[in-house]
């Protein structure tokens, strides 16, 4: 690992002025991707600003929403009591992540900062990547591919986001406050990553020294049945092949709203935006949900070894909507 | 500050780089907590901050400044009487080499105070309601961040099921 300088900043304006100075200097939260990344020299920051002691609280607002501070760790949100009751997915979503050891570590903003899982993107010795060296090629494409993106991807880059709670998240329309240099801002968290295109070293809207404050989740009735189902390998403690995290409305035997997000297809939380489209007001059915879900993968570009996501995806999606719909379909 | 580790305070290392593993077993002199992966995949390096488990080779060991950590050495009491679950898992034959024992100890330890708590695990079946007692895939979904290469994990999961039954932790 090289050398490095860590500092705790007192509080977020600290924060802000230590990482204006230079842009050799990374966020530090728990840790469980940053550090694993700096030790394998994929990351070599001159400076490591701790950010875990900052905003770390839970608020219910007004309305009935959440605002979760940036230091909160993953499991602290995922067992609260206000986000099992009214926002299952989010806490199915943390709790399919990693192991309790990592959960207890990683904060809620180093989640949604946390890089990609591509093999290839690790091996820094060995294999030419464009994240890591924007131009030099890409040795993914044509290698092992089973874990890599079949949606938004590009002949630069094909790898996924990792995160589970991000899916939640784009499920349940949350929002990303940031602050920085230029002020405070929000961005819906389905357009804080940004698909690799011909910059794949470009993963978020984030600007230079700009920080994750809070996750802010809006207050809604059809959060509160809503799910996330999972596919990989094993049946704890993998990333996904794919995932799917869901929530239904129905009245009348209609569908009257619907929200579906897809994880480990693309290098971003894949809101299903087509298939909610084709489903709101239609009758429930699980032919309807299959077709929704077939228009959403036609624009799916598999690589030789995740075809097979494709199918899956579109099993996922209709699982988990006849299951929120329960007896309905 | 300091890192206070079963009871014993250390100054936080100078270089930053040493992560919190590398702090017990060279600098500490605690090498209870073993090193596997190095990189987070296999558990063997668990311990306690604060009481929750965390991995500490992933921890910075100056991000443990002002936290109590507590590892395997420390789970004993004052007259060096195992802790139950060290003797639970002797009876279960929970190891063969004994590598990953001292993580997957010290995980469990942390893991019967949220199954206490009534944390609900991926496998819990009712969310808002949490675990309708220790059943065994609660506990192999819990402690699924502690891999054994022995293959010893129905034992393991035996021991902690006994701890759990007993109502200690």
């Amino acid at each position: 690992m090289k050398p490095f300088i860590y500092t705790r900043p007192a509080d977020g304006a600290e924060a802000l002025s230590l990482a204006a100075r230079s842009n050799q200097t990374r966020f530090l939260g728990g840790g469980t991707n940053l550090v694993d990344l700096m030790r394998q020299n994929v990351e070599t920051p001159a400076e490591v600003l701790d950010v875990t002691r900052l905003r770390a609280d839970i608020e219910q607002s007004a309305s009935g929403g959440l605002i979760v501070g940036a230091a909160v760790r993953n499991t602290t949100l995922a067992v609260h009591p206000y986000v099992r009751q009214r926002f299952p997915v989010l806490s199915r979503a943390l709790l399919s992540g990693a192991s309790a050891q990592i959960r207890n570590m990683a904060t809620v903003g180093g989640n949604i900062m946390q890089r990609t899982r591509c093999a290839y993107f690790y091996d820094v010795a060995g294999a030419r990547c464009n994240k890591r060296n924007p131009g030099g090629g890409c040795d993914a494409i044509g290698g092992f591919t089973r874990y890599h993106a079949i949606l938004g991807a590009s002949e630069h880059c094909v790898a996924t986001h990792p995160s589970d709670m991000c899916v939640a998240l784009a499920a349940l329309d949350a929002t990303v406050h940031i602050v920085g240099p230029d002020g405070e801002r929000r961005v819906p968290i389905t357009e804080f990553h940004v698909l690799p295109g011909d910059h794949p070293e470009v993963e978020t809207v984030l600007r230079p020294a700009e920080l994750i404050t809070a996750v802010e989740i809006s207050p809604s009735a059809m959060a509160a049945r809503s799910e996330y189902r999972k596919v990989r390998d094993r049946s704890s403690y993998a990333f996904a092949l794919v995932s799917v995290a869901g929530a239904i409305e129905i009245a009348q035997g209609r569908i009257a709203d619907v929200r579906i997000a897809l994880g480990g297809v693309a290098a971003k939380p894949w809101r299903a935006a087509r298939a909610e489209a084709l489903l709101r007001g239609k009758e429930v059915s699980q032919k309807q949900f299959l077709d929704a879900a077939e228009s959403e993968l036609a624009a799916a570009r598999p690589l030789e070894g995740n075809r097979f996501k494709i199918e899956l995806a579109k099993r996922t999606i209709a699982a988990v909507l006849s299951d929120l719909a329960g007896g309905a379909a | 500050m300091a890192i206070g580790i079963n009871g014993t305070d250390y100054a936080a290392p100078v270089d930053p780089r040493v992560s919190l593993l590398d702090f017990l077993r060279e600098q500490a002199g605690l090498t209870g907590t073993k090193l596997g992966c190095n990189q987070g995949a296999c558990g063997a390096c668990t311990v306690l901050i604060d009481d929750e488990r965390v991995l500490s080779c992933l921890t910075l060991a100056v991000q443990a400044d002002g936290r109590k950590v507590r590892t395997i050495e420390g789970l004993s009491d004052a007259h060096g009487n195992l802790h139950p679950l060290q003797v639970a898992f002797i009876k279960h034959d929970g190891f063969q080499c004994g590598y990953c024992t001292p993580g997957q100890i010290c995980s469990a330890v942390a893991m019967a105070e949220e199954v206490r708590r009534g944390d609900p695990s991926h496998v819990t079946a009712n969310l808002a309601a949490g675990p309708q007692g220790p059943t065994r895939s609660e506990i192999a979904e819990r402690m699924s961040g502690n891999l054994c290469r022995c293959g010893a994990h129905n034992g393991i999961i035996s021991a902690i099921e006994e701890l759990l039954e007993g109502g200690r932790a």
